[in-house]
């Protein structure tokens, strides 16, 4: 019985990667995406996998694979973050009204604070518009339990189920029961039904009308299943969702009634009755008011208050504090909890770009060549080029042609240069570069090409020569593919080598059209993770000037010794950009391995 | 109302601190308690400033309220004066002795802070401080990076964990090849104090 197995402390994510194997998972796809990317990562990590696993370009990529799955019988997931069910969400408005017939779940990971993301939208909205099931668990035990619950609730009613966890979810850890892994011996086959997949006019109208019914059905089994309860014990109640259910039960008095909602669709019949025992009830979730609405749409008389009248906030993450703070407004509980006290003011320590990291050369040779240049950049480790003013806009992958394309014809005569990395660009980044050459775009577009999709945790791509299972895979030639797309000017540089990198970006200023240029060096966290080693640099402090060019270079591992002058660091990985911006000459090579 | 003994755990990402925080939640598995624990993943590991909440019985959320915290550990000196309204006035901080200046002072040619400032500003609050040198201590061990394994060795007085569970927790979780130098780094962090 699983009751008897050791309880393991585990990562939500893990959790939500090992109840995949006690469903007896056939297929996993996904595209990375923090703070998602663990699930995948930890299902590629496993030994003789039964499943089928691959990394995808991108989430539309990987949700049309793992439908298709589902389509064949199998059990399927796909992965990604919330801005990724973007990228999705065309196929999946319309796998709701095809429907499934494996369990096919779509984890989609929100970031409510956006603690690494561009914006804090709300999944369960998707559902709502999708009109399909999503479970939205409060513990990492629960991010378990329910993954496995949404493969059941897929199959028990052919749709597919969002399964979404929040930040506080993914990279919380707990102590989680885990049941055995269940090797699957489905063999998946595809049996023809034009009705259900070939969504023409015709058949798609019966179809939207079997899923319209599907819905109240479904709203019923959640509060049948306990997905969706209440505990009555006052005339005043809080409902709660997802992770705020976790604060709630930390500070709610006991008589206080509480009623959780795990899952959507709301049965609003079921909410009414429940509301109609309360005088006041106060709604806590995070971001989109989607209960609250729910609530106020079930309630006669209850008085529903929530975000839409001010007692919590639409935006950031909850916390037991604040919640503690919407109670005593509400008249549930005192707010027992200190006021937090000032904080020190110490200097900010940012992430930042890592020592050796090429991204670094690249903005601080475009930031000399081009003094009045517009920079549009993208989605990735690159992204902190803000700090060095080299990044002027970013708003979602794949963006940096596009929006270049967008200001360069609406600004004739400004030297745009967009920065994508080679992830990016594989992901959205190439419609962009066709559309750029189509349009005679007057364009510089600067692939920074590390080989890896290094900010979510280092998984491969097609620039990579490497499956997410290790195998070898074909590595794409982005020149070619650059060239494919009608680019002539394509120019492949090393970052490392300063001069030629000033060079090539002078040279693509004087040409007309758009200009490729594919900065190449692999990331220096892999580097170290392969044991690629090259002589640290030292500055000779007879020599140094103290002018500052080099620490205005921005990298951690140079910093200034008691006299002002210049040093560097054990962090240096020996990139040797330094030694070339030195106007004295002071660095050179010299120090010890790294 | 709280029932968990709360531990923030504060560094520079990749120092340690997840890892540190593993050995917490394990020794909570090996005594069969509840435990809670939020992590920094993502972007933010890039040399920024990261925090590991840790909840030793907690049974609800994973976030530490501030001014609640019970104990706080500081792998910088820096971090510790960043995180330090986290702490209860009562608390006690365990911090090592050491400071990584971030770069933006020097490229933005800000005052360079120095340890002995921030120890007197650590000291003025009514927290408990224990400064310790973790990482010349798990130099002493046999390899500096064990600097988060001495400081859980000097946390373990405080922490309501058996030592022998901590000591336990710390050999599963450390690479199998350094489990003898992080043995010693946890002993010597339990002498220091």
């Amino acid at each position: 019985m699983a009751e008897e197995t050791p309880k393991k402390y585990l990562l939500g994510n893990d959790a939500i990667a090992h109840a995949c194997l006690e469903a007896g998972i056939d297929f996993v796809s996904g595209y990375p995406g923090t703070p998602s990317s663990e699930v995948v990562d930890k299902l590629r990590a496993g030994k003789d996998p039964w499943y089928y696993l691959e990394w995808s370009v991108n989430e539309k990529v990987a949700f049309e694979n793992a439908l298709a799955a589902s389509w064949c019988g199998l059990r399927s997931i796909v992965t990604m973050k919330h801005v990724g069910l973007n990228v999705a969400a065309d196929p999946l408005m319309t796998s709701a009204y095809t429907g499934t017939k494996g369990g096919f779940v779509v984890l989609s990971a929100d970031d409510p604070f956006a603690h690494s993301s561009q914006n804090e939208q709300d999944s369960r909205m998707y559902a709502k518009f999708a009109q399909i099931p999503c479970l939205d668990p409060s513990s990492a035990q629960e991010a378990h339990d329910f993954t496995k619950t949404a493969f059941e609730l897929s199959e028990k009613f052919s749709l597919p189920v969002l399964l979404r966890p929040t930040t506080r979810i993914c990279h919380s850890k707990g102590d989680v029961r885990l049941g055995e892994p269940s090797p699957s011996t489905r063999k998946g086959e595809f049996v023809k039904n034009p009705k259900q997949y070939v969504v023409i006019p015709a058949n798609t109208r019966p179809l939207h009308v079997i899923l319209t019914k599907k819905q109240h059905e479904v709203a019923k089994y959640l509060v049948e299943a306990g997905l969706n309860s209440a505990e009555i014990r006052g005339k005043k109640a809080v409902i709660a969702g997802g992770i705020s259910i976790s604060y709630v039960e930390e500070i709610i008095p006991d008589d206080i009634s509480f009623i959780k909602i795990s899952a959507y669709p709301i049965d609003r019949n079921w909410l009414a009755e429940i509301l109609a025992k309360h005088t006041e009830v106060l709604v806590v979730e995070e971001l989109m008011p989607v209960i609250e609405e729910a609530a106020l749409q079930a309630a006669s008389s209850t008085v529903v208050h929530g975000k839409l009248d001010g007692y919590l906030p639409h935006e950031g993450e909850y916390s037991p504090e604040l919640i503690a703070g919407a109670f005593e407004k509400a008249g549930l509980a005192k707010n027992t909890f200190p006021a937090s006290p000032e904080v020190t003011q110490v200097a900010v320590r940012p992430p930042i770009l890592c020592a050796g990291c090429l991204h670094r050369s690249v903005f601080y040779a475009m930031k000399k060549v081009f003094k009045d240049g517009v920079f549009p950049s993208d989605i990735g480790c690159y992204t902190l080029g803000l700090q060095l003013g080299a990044v002027d806009t970013t708003i979602c992958m794949g963006a940096s042609i596009t929006v270049g394309s967008g200001i360069a014809h609406s600004c004739p005569g400004t030297d745009v240069v967009s920065t994508i990395g080679d992830s990016t660009f594989l992901h959205t980044g190439v419609n962009g570069l066709i559309n750029a050459v189509y349009n005679n775009t007057n364009q510089i577009v600067i692939i920074l090409d590390n080989r890896i999709t290094a900010m979510t945790g280092h998984q491969p791509n097609p620039n990579t020569g490497l499956t997410a299972t290790g195998e070898d895979s074909p590595k794409i030639s982005l020149e070619e593919l650059a060239r494919a797309c009608g680019v002539s000017y394509v120019e492949s540089v090393d970052p490392y080598d300063l001069t030629y990198l000033l060079a090539t970006l002078r040279e693509a200023k004087e040409k007309p059209g758009v200009k490729v240029i594919i900065a190449k060096q692999p990331c220096v966290i892999m580097n170290k993770r392969l044991g690629i080693k090259r002589n640290r640099y030292v500055v000779d402090a007879e020599a140094c000037t103290k002018c500052g060019a080099c620490l205005k270079y921005g990298c951690p591992a140079i910093e200034t010794d008691e006299t002002g002058a210049a040093k560097i660091t054990a962090l240096c990985t020996g990139c040797g950009v330094c030694a070339d911006i030195c106007p004295a000459g002071a660095i050179r090579r010299g120090g010890a391995r790294q | 109302m709280k029932k968990s003994f709360d531990v923030l755990i504060v560094g520079i990402g990749g120092q340690g601190t997840i890892l540190a925080s593993n050995v917490l939640g394990d020794a909570c598995v090996i005594e069969g308690r509840h435990v809670r624990g939020a992590e920094t993943h993502g972007m933010s590991q890039r040399g920024g400033s990261v925090e590991t909440h840790i909840r030793i019985d907690g049974k609800f959320g994973s976030l530490i309220a501030p001014g609640t915290a019970d104990l706080l550990i500081a792998f910088d000196v820096l971090e510790a004066v960043r995180y330090r309204h986290f702490l209860k006035p009562d608390g006690v901080m365990i911090v090592n002795r050491e400071i990584v200046v971030p770069t933006s002072v020097f490229s933005g040619k800000q005052q360079v802070p120095t340890i002995d400032d921030v120890e007197a500003k650590l000291k003025a609050g009514s927290a408990k401080v224990i400064l310790v040198d973790a990482t010349g201590i798990a130099a002493k061990a046999g390899n500096p990076l064990a600097a988060n394994i001495v400081l859980l060795g000097a946390a373990s007085h405080i922490l309501p964990l058996a030592v022998e569970s901590l000591s336990e927790a710390v050999s599963r979780n450390v690479p199998p090849k350094t489990v003898q130098i992080n043995e010693k780094a946890f002993n010597l962090g339990n002498e220091a104090v």
